[in-house]
């Protein structure tokens, strides 16, 4: 056994931090330990610039009282460093009421699939030589293509949470991503494209994924662009390619749908449990235990474990997400959504994959019907503000529609809409689902986060283009 | 309240010490070997207040170390989230290691001196180490009822934070470069949602200097209570063209993207519209850009950049022209000039790469009001979204999300939401019509000031 399979802190030694975590009157304490390696590598410009391997090791301790959270990390393991976050997260409670003894009844974590080939087995060499054929294949996807950027990372992130109620449960997170981005230059300037593939799995990724197929998709899109004309401005019909655009919930309505925002009435959705808040095709599922996909996990980073969450069903808002602290303070369980970017960070209520269930037509028919409007092949990042539900996310791959066919390629937009008026002008989705992976951001926080949908088309949304009406 | 015992968590080391930690380990050079050391520290506090009560009170000391070693025209990389020895070696190793895994490359170097020399820059405020943490959780508390009590509008305070760091680092490296920086910052930050029949608007406050006795508290809670209650009400605009004039902060924004395409890196894998175009008029032949990290009042300066290098003014755009680039070791040899001592790295877990720190726009002649009465009709606006989906350095198309006001007679009129602006960064340059006289240092790479510019998209209703 090598020493990443020991435990990251015994059992012991966690019940005595937590005690002293809650000799000033702590309500609740928690000691979450991480250990993560992480090997990336890039190969840009026709060179594999550099192979860069790293570890972050260390804990974070929380304590709470009322409704004060007092919080302090260390990357010092030891039960000394660990007692000394112990002691700074206990400064905000200031009542003595009696040492509290903490005994820990270790649990087991169900994962959501098994790693087959641990990165960290697999020989450095191999990782670089998938970045050398990714860049040929880009390169040869058109003379056009001037430069090339491509991306190799895997990480693996062992955590253990021991809590004051007693939980101590630890998980084992493998995840592995390559993405190839692409700059092609014409008589127009130049374009963009790009194109990620990233799995909560090993190295057995690229059994499944063919990595010379992403560097031709990246370099397709900036290709096509080439001759891309603006996009239009002003209101128009959407259709969403499968899996292109599961950010859009992310954003028109994932975030505001966190209960933090809901608990400081910070967001549209408040007081909407049981109210339709989205067209009868909307079913919205957030759901940690989906397989191998970007946002998937066994236990969430406070020890709860993954569980599938519907959210809205038929267009009836039906649940938020919920983290410890805010489920505590409803006197509800968590629903697994308590998450944070490392040891340094409080956790906070955050998404897991989140995907628009399949409906009955066929994408081809959506097509078909739609008479003018904009089809987006692949959509780039968003953001949304969940007070207001505003939120606008970026085209990378985009086309006219003009009598129910694709006809010219878009340089690329903004798109903006508002949250609840979009979810109700959704009026169909066909039956090809599909998933994609994203980082999302949030209080200066990044986490991995699958995002999904089948085709469908929104009647209206506003398209930030420069072409004239 | 007890006061938190920042410095238990802390490293004992002093700055003297990080960097003979740093010169140790890159005095283990081998022949034929050139090796650079990053060692950086940090302690942070974070307080959170909501309804009149502490919501989160964090305190954090990080460090970490970053190894690049560059053997035989090969870079590697390590780094570790600790000091310890045991681990600094492992990371040494491992760097050694990845360097046979990249391809040889001629420009690829570590720094070495260039007779600049440094200058002395205070940018270190004790008092951020030695504030009670009592009074920083004071301020955070005072900063949300101040907005809670300003306007009977204002309904709920999404967050309301105080935020301070103290950071250390030290590089040394095998090519003689041997170099220490320390910075303070800290912020105040606050959410107001104002609430009006059935319409929520948000405003963001804020205020940031090198030490919390000169925070402004009261600006901050007045501007985020101003930017919240003057959006009430709020409709999507009808489509059009119009000169947009955007406020400090969205300028700040907006010219740390135009920073990336200035970015020697991204010149030289051909990655920016400004390649092979230095001598050419790429904006208004007033426009004046330069980077001055030496400037004290940048929240991005510093005496050093990331390589060791004395920090230096550099011109980019001047009367209109491109004159220049930034640069770090490796752009620099590959575009065959020398460093501008622009590198920049993200924390010790990441390798250099060429970046401004301190850009300013020469300010023009006009203040905000002024500039207000010469666009006519126009949109004012007070925030941006979707700057990392919408804004393409590589291309230049520009499309955001934007919320504000718009002008009329000289004066904000109604206020504007939903709505997107559009138009690319080559022609924004060459439209600008005003840069005020009101700049804003901001924290970022780049301060702000009060910016119009002719002939946007607007695409609303």
């Amino acid at each position: 056994m090598t020493d990443a399979d020991a435990s990251l802190v015994e059992g012991p030694v966690l019940e005595r931090v937590l005690t002293a975590a809650l000799r000033r009157g702590g309500e609740f304490a928690e000691v979450f330990a991480e250990d993560r390696r992480s090997t990336s590598a890039v190969l840009d410009d026709g060179r594999v610039e550099e192979l860069s391997s790293g570890r972050d090791r260390g804990a974070g301790v929380r304590v709470v009282v009322g409704e004060t959270t007092g919080y302090a990390h260390t990357a010092d393991l030891s039960e000394r460093g660990l007692l000394a976050a112990a002691e700074a997260a206990s400064a905000v409670a200031r009542q003595d009421r009696g040492k509290r003894v903490v005994g820990l009844e270790p649990r087991a974590a169900v994962r959501p699939n098994e790693v087959t080939v641990p990165p960290e087995e697999v020989p450095k060499g191999r990782k670089i030589e998938l970045l050398v054929r990714a860049d040929d294949a880009a390169r040869s996807s058109g003379a056009a293509i001037s430069q090339v950027s491509a991306g190799y990372g895997d990480s693996r992130r062992r955590i253990l949470v021991a809590n004051s109620d007693g939980v101590l449960i630890a998980d084992d997170q493998v995840r592995s991503r390559f993405s190839v981005s692409c700059v092609a230059t014409g008589d127009t300037g130049m374009q963009t494209g790009y194109e990620t593939s990233a799995f909560t799995v090993g190295f057995e990724l690229f059994d499944a994924v063919d990595v010379e197929e992403v560097a031709r998709t990246a370099a397709r899109r900036a290709l096509v662009k080439l001759t891309a004309r603006p996009a239009p401005s002003g209101e128009v019909p959407l259709v969403l390619a499968s899996g292109s655009g599961g950010i859009l919930f992310h954003e028109a309505c994932g975030h505001g749908l966190e209960a933090d925002h809901i608990a400081k009435d910070a967001s549209v959705y408040v007081g909407q449990i049981g109210e339709q808040v989205a067209s009868p095709l909307v079913t919205l599922v957030d759901d940690g235990t989906m397989g191998p996909e970007w946002g998937s996990f066994a236990i969430d980073d406070e020890g709860r474990p993954a569980q599938r969450n519907v959210l809205i069903e038929d267009g009836v808002l039906t649940d938020y997400m919920w983290d410890f602290l805010r489920g505590r303070k409803e006197k509800r369980p968590s629903t697994g959504n308590g998450r944070r970017q490392s040891y340094r960070h409080l956790p906070m209520v955050r998404m897991t994959n989140t995907y628009l269930m399949n409906g009955e037509e066929s994408p081809e028919n959506v097509l078909a019907q739609t008479p003018s409007g904009v089809y987006v092949a692949k959509l780039g990042g968003g953001q949304v503000n969940t007070t207001t539900g505003d939120f606008v996310f970026g085209t990378v791959e985009a086309y006219l529609i003009e009598n129910g066919r694709l006809t010219e390629p878009l340089r690329d937009a903004n798109l903006i809409g508002n949250g609840p008026q979009v979810l109700r002008r959704i009026d169909a989705v066909a039956d090809d689902f599909a998933m994609g992976p994203g980082t999302c951001g949030k209080d200066g926080q990044s986490v991995p986060v699958g995002c999904g949908q089948p085709t469908l088309r929104i009647t209206a949304v506003t398209i930030g283009g420069t072409a004239g009406d | 309240m007890t006061k938190v015992a920042t410095h238990a968590v802390a490293s004992d080391a002093d700055a003297g010490e990080l960097l003979r930690l740093a010169e140790r380990v890159a005095g283990a050079a081998r022949p034929g070997e050139e090796l650079e050391v990053y060692v950086a520290r940090s302690v942070e506090v974070d307080v959170r207040a909501y309804e009149g009560e502490i919501e989160a009170l964090s305190s954090a000391a990080s460090a970490g170390v970053g190894i690049r070693v560059v053997a035989g025209s090969r870079q590697g990389f390590a780094y570790a989230g600790t000091l310890d020895e045991h681990a600094i070696d492992q990371t040494l190793a491992d760097a050694r290691d990845n360097t046979s895994f990249a391809s040889p490359d001629e420009h690829v170097a570590l720094a070495v001196p260039d007779g600049v020399p440094p200058k002395s820059l205070e940018l270190w405020d004790d008092a951020v180490l030695t504030t009670p943490s009592e009074e920083k959780v004071n301020m955070a508390l005072e900063l949300e009822r101040r907005v809670r009590s300003a306007d009977p509008r204002v309904r709920q305070v999404a967050s309301a934070d105080y935020g301070d760091v103290a950071a250390e680092a030290a590089i040394a490296t095998s090519t003689g470069i041997v170099a220490s920086a320390r910075r303070t910052v800290c912020s105040l930050s606050v959410v107001a949602i104002a609430r009006e029949d059935s319409d929520s608007q948000t405003g963001v406050g804020f205020s940031a200097a090198r030490g919390p006795g000169d925070l402004d508290l009261e600006a901050a809670a007045v501007d985020a209570v101003t930017r919240a209650t003057r959006m009430l009400g709020a409709t999507k605009a009808r489509s059009g063209r119009f000169a947009v004039v955007f406020d400090p902060r969205v300028t700040s924004t907006l010219l740390a993207v135009v920073s990336s395409t200035l970015s020697g890196e991204a010149v030289t894998k051909g990655r920016s519209f400004f390649a092979g175009r230095i001598g050419e008029e790429v904006a208004i032949p007033t426009l004046l850009l330069a980077d001055d990290p030496t400037d004290v009042r940048a929240f991005g300066a510093s005496s050093h950049d990331a390589e060791g290098l004395a920090c230096r003014r550099n011109v980019l755009i001047d009367g209109g022209i491109l004159r220049g680039f930034v640069y770090d070791s490796t752009s620099a040899r590959r575009a065959g000039t020398t460093s501008t001592a622009s590198a920049v790295r993200g924390g010790y877990a990441s390798t250099p790469g060429a970046g401004c720190r301190a850009l300013l726009l020469a300010p023009g002649s006009l203040g905000p009001q002024e500039i207000l009465g010469d666009v006519g009709e126009a949109l004012y606006v007070q925030s941006i979204s979707g700057v990392h989906s919408g804004v393409n350095p590589v291309s230049g198309d520009f499309s955001v999300g934007a919320e504000g006001l718009m002008i009329r007679g000289g004066s904000l009129a109604e206020p504007v939401r939903e709505v997107t602006i559009a138009s690319t960064l080559q022609r924004m340059l060459q439209s600008v019509l005003h840069v005020g006289t009101d700049v804003e240092w901001l924290p970022g790479v780049a301060a702000g000031q009060t910016l119009a510019i002719g002939d946007m998209v607007l695409s609303g209703a």
